[in-house]
């Protein structure tokens, strides 16, 4: 093989925070027209490399260099104008704007005073025929769905003339289909000779859209090698250094009473439309219950509604045989529930408290936490660091702040603290979101213990391999209302998907009939 | 523990750079900036006296701004100190006057929870509406700032009986069961209006301190200010801790205000517009940088200015108005402190890009040398 010029090379970047190294020695080689994968467990420092790329912090020490010439990143700024650009988790678009607009922003065409949006309009359309990112320049973004929106996200940086584009978990948000558009949008990238770095713990996707992966494991790159041939298995062995099992394996236990009876009830948005609608379901104790379904069907509404989060217009929750319709959340919690949050960010975590505070979150008021309203520090620590050395969540300290932590720690906080608890029912809402295989296969087995030990578990994920893998009984759900219930052994995926489109049961199981007879 | 660090840089910066403007004006009106700093600090500490009177100024400074500050953590916007204050500062006199014969060991302690509780009270409201129905705290405080003042005003000339006061403008003089002012400091600093209320205010900051860092209630009111989402995930009450933390505020400034009438006024007298403490309170907290020592020290800042001011015409000729615009352009830096901040991030950009240079260039100088270093120490 002949040396080519990297586009990028990262040498012995090393990234302290006082005296933790989340970078300690990494080094990164990305080639022009390379799908470049980045693999490593959670907190293993992926980002924190991608933030010294993309200048939003300073390396400790280490040099970078682009198409062979030494560079110093001290800005985002200066990022962009080396041709890098990243396409982040959140995205940064204004709801009011037009594509054009949000695409334009910072970097307008000005025809004399006015913006000249048709010029601008013009090169957004032909970048996206070029790439294959499909989306109308005059949509606003509040009518696009979330995967176009990703797609301005990634018109926005070639806009600005990005040739290296960085993805740092683009697919955490996405469903199946927008995944495999994605997957082609990156082909079609490289293609046109753009690289791409693509941080993700998916493996599959790993498989299927790059060429090559560095794997990063405690802040060091600890090996980089062409995808191709290389199983599912064997990354999740290298990432992690010891062997992954991704089934887990469950034995049959007796189901007891209902500890969640959910009737009829109805939850509206915040626009106040009714997002879930005459929805019945009971959870068990001793069974997983798994809801099915794309994101924005009323999961989200439904959990808050259970949950004492949003209102519940009519119909009534049960819990442990009490009517909890509409009581307050602390209420709620106090009959004994977990909830782990959909959205960790918003809801789960106070990001600018510290870790052993956020780990004190729903018990901070009792014993021993407390003591006649005064915070037992001594005690709030030593649960902190039972939780951490429990669940394995890896941070500089137990007294960092939560949002100095990586995604799939901080998640892992809140699953620590919400099964920690003695609690009769785990409300689970995309439990494994950002987190590496190895820690989605702890949380799936700490997930199932409850479910062993006779808890009752509801589970919401919008990945079907993780709700097949837990559930007992899956509910699917769609435009807010369940369209069938089914038992996860006498289910598949394909099944699923059709089920979560709106198709009844019966129609679903006659068209894969015809299909296999086909 | 960073943040705290960086806000006491930008507190130090802002007020040099405050001092540095007030120096240039004084230049270009002819005025020696030397002499006028000199005579500020001349009346600041010159005698016990001066000295008395920058604690006596600093006494209710500290209780609005932390007042300020525990609104601030819940999230609110507490522009209500000064009538909060006001609400005390009335109450309290007029309490302590209409009671001339109870026992010192029972005026004060009473004396000082009504007037902590009538600003709490008046703190409390628009926490309430705030809670209830949404109502911006910040119209609401600015609205019951004049409620309060005119009511004032209206229960001294109208409501008060005669008996109690000295004429249509002023009540009389509290009575030595209600008085905070002490004779050994009364002595000490040579006649100076300081009272034990400087002492009050000191224990309140760790008063204040400990509740908000070391209880459940500061637990909670820090997270509803934080993350509001996340705090009623967590089963804490918004609505309760939007009136509690208001309540919190308005009693400290109702504190602050009952310091006013019972340690350094010793009376109440028609006010012409909200009391300054108020406002210079916020200027304090924000100076302070949301932290309690920084709440101190900015109070003592602040207060010096005040009183060294009060002399600077009489020894140097410079118009008492300059301190407020030193006061001011502090305030502004503190204001701007985004800028300063991001200065300081530049210049230490710009050391970094210094520093890399000079070690690339001595790297390239030893050569050889440091590369044989290297593989020895592998
Ligand atoms: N500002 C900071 N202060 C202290 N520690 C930090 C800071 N930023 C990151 N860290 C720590 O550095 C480590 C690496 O974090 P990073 O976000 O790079 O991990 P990651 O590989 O992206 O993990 P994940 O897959 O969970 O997103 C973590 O342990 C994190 O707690
Ligand atoms: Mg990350």
């Amino acid at each position: 093989m002949t040396e080519l010029t990297p586009v990028i090379e990262m040498r012995h970047i090393i990234k302290k925070f006082g005296n933790f190294a989340a970078n300690d020695d990494i080094n990164l080689q990305v080639q022009q027209g390379e799908i470049h994968a980045l693999l490593g467990e959670n907190g293993a420092g992926k980002s924190t490399l991608m933030n010294i790329l993309t200048g939003l912090l300073q390396p400790t020490s280490g040099e970078i260099l682009i198409n062979g010439k030494q560079v110093t990143v001290d800005s985002p700024s200066k990022s962009d104008a080396l041709g890098i650009g990243m396409v982040h988790q959140h995205f940064m678009l204004i709801d009011a704007f037009t594509v054009t607009e949000n695409i334009m922003l910072g970097s307008e065409i000005t025809k004399g005073l006015t913006l000249d949006t048709k010029t601008a309009a013009q090169k957004i359309k032909q970048l996206s025929e070029q790439y294959g990112l499909q989306v109308d320049p005059y949509a606003k973004i509040s009518d696009i769905s979330v995967g176009q929106q990703q797609r301005v996200e990634i018109l926005k940086t070639l806009y600005r003339g990005a040739d290296i584009l960085i993805f740092d978990e683009p697919t955490a948000v996405l469903t199946p289909q927008e995944i495999d558009e994605l997957i082609a949008i990156f082909h079609n990238l490289a293609k046109e000779g753009k690289s791409i770095i693509l941080i993700t713990h998916k493996l599959d996707e790993i498989r299927a859209a790059a060429d090559t992966v560095t794997v990063i494991r405690a802040g060091k790159s600890i090996e980089t090698f062409p995808v191709a041939g290389v199983s599912s298995q064997e990354l999740a062995d290298l990432m992690v250094g010891r062997e992954v099992h991704f089934k887990t394996i469950k034995d049959t236990v007796e189901v007891g009473k209902t500890i969640l009876k959910i009737d009829k009830i109805e939850v509206q948005n915040a626009r106040g439309i009714a997002a879930v609608k005459d929805f019945s379901l009971d959870v068990k104790a001793g069974e997983i219950v798994g809801i099915a379904g794309i994101d924005g069907n009323g999961q989200t509404e439904l959990i808050q509604g259970i949950t004492g989060l949003a209102k519940v217009q009519s119909g009534t929750v049960w819990l442990q045989g009490k009517d909890m319709t509409n009581k307050t959340p602390r209420q709620i919690t106090e009959t004994g529930i977990g909830h782990i949050p959909e959205d960790r960010l918003r809801f789960g975590m106070e990001v600018e408290m510290t870790l052993s505070e956020n780990l004190a979150l729903q018990t901070y008021y009792k014993s021993p936490l407390s003591k006649a309203g005064v915070l037992q520090t001594v005690a709030m620590d030593e649960l902190a660091n039972k939780l951490v050395k429990e669940f394995d969540v890896r941070s500089a300290g137990i007294q960092v702040t939560a949002g100095s932590m990586s995604g799939g720690n901080q998640q892992k906080a809140v699953i620590a603290r919400e099964l920690n608890r003695d609690n009769d029912l785990i409300i689970a809402a995309q439990p494994t979101r950002g987190l590496d295989v190895g820690a989605v296969e702890y949380i799936h087995q700490r997930l199932i213990a409850q479910r062993n030990a006779g808890k009752a578990v509801l589970v919401v994920s919008f990945e079907l391999d993780e709700i097949l893998n837990l559930s007992d009984r899956i509910a699917v759900i769609n435009a807010g209302q369940i369209v069938g219930i089914v038992n996860a052994k006498d289910t598949n995926k394909q099944e699923l998907g059709l089920l979560m489109t709106g198709m009844s049961l019966t129609d679903a199981r006659a068209a894969l009939k015809e299909t296999v007879n086909a | 523990m960073t943040t705290q660090k960086n806000s006491f840089s930008v507190a130090l910066f802002s007020v040099l750079f405050g001092l540095i403007i007030g120096a240039i004006i004084m230049l270009v009106f002819g005025y020696n900036p030397i002499s006028g700093y000199m005579a500020l600090l001349g009346s600041a500490f010159g005698s016990m006296q001066d000295i008395g009177g920058v604690l006596t100024q600093m006494t209710p400074l500290i209780l609005t701004a932390l007042g300020f500050t525990v609104a601030q953590t819940a999230g609110f916007f507490n522009i209500g100190l000064s009538g909060q204050a006001l609400a005390g500062w009335v109450g309290a006199v007029w309490y302590s006057l209409s009671f001339p014969n109870m026992p010192v060991y029972l005026m004060i302690p009473s004396a000082l929870i009504i007037g902590a509780g009538l600003g709490a009270l008046a703190g409390a409201i628009p926490g309430w509406l705030r809670a209830q129905f949404g109502a911006s705290e910040v119209i609401v405080t600015i609205m019951m700032n004049y409620i309060l003042l005119f009511l004032g005003n209206n229960i001294l000339q109208n409501t008060m009986s005669k008996g109690i006061k000295e004429s249509a403008e002023t009540t009389k003089q509290v009575g030595a069961n209600a008085s905070l002012q002490m004779k050994w400091l009364t002595d000490l600093t040579q006649g100076s209006s300081i009272s034990a209320g400087i002492f009050i205010s000191l224990i309140m900051i760790i008063v204040v301190w400990f509740i908000m860092t070391k209880t459940t209630l500061g637990f909670e009111i820090r997270a509803v200010g934080l993350n509001t989402d996340a705090a009623k995930y967590a089963g804490m009450s918004t609505k309760r801790n939007a009136v509690v933390a208001m309540a919190i505020s308005g009693g400290l400034a109702g504190l602050a205000g009952t310091i006013e009438g019972l340690g350094n006024y010793l009376n109440f007298f028609t006010q012409n517009g909200s009391p300054a403490i108020g406002f210079d309170g916020m200027a304090v907290a924000l100076l302070g940088g949301g932290s309690y020592l920084g709440i101190l020290g900015a109070a003592a800042i602040l207060s010096v200015l005040k009183i060294g001011g009060l002399g600077m015409p009489m020894s140097s000729g410079v118009p008492f108005e300059l301190v407020d615009i030193v006061t001011a352009s502090i305030i502004f830096f503190v204001g701007a402190s985004y800028l300063i901040k991001l200065m300081q991030a530049r210049i230490k950009a710009m050391d970094d890009k210094a520093a890399q240079t000079t070690e690339a260039k001595k790297l390239s100088n030893v050569g050889s040398a440091s590369d044989s270093n290297q593989k020895g120490g592998e």
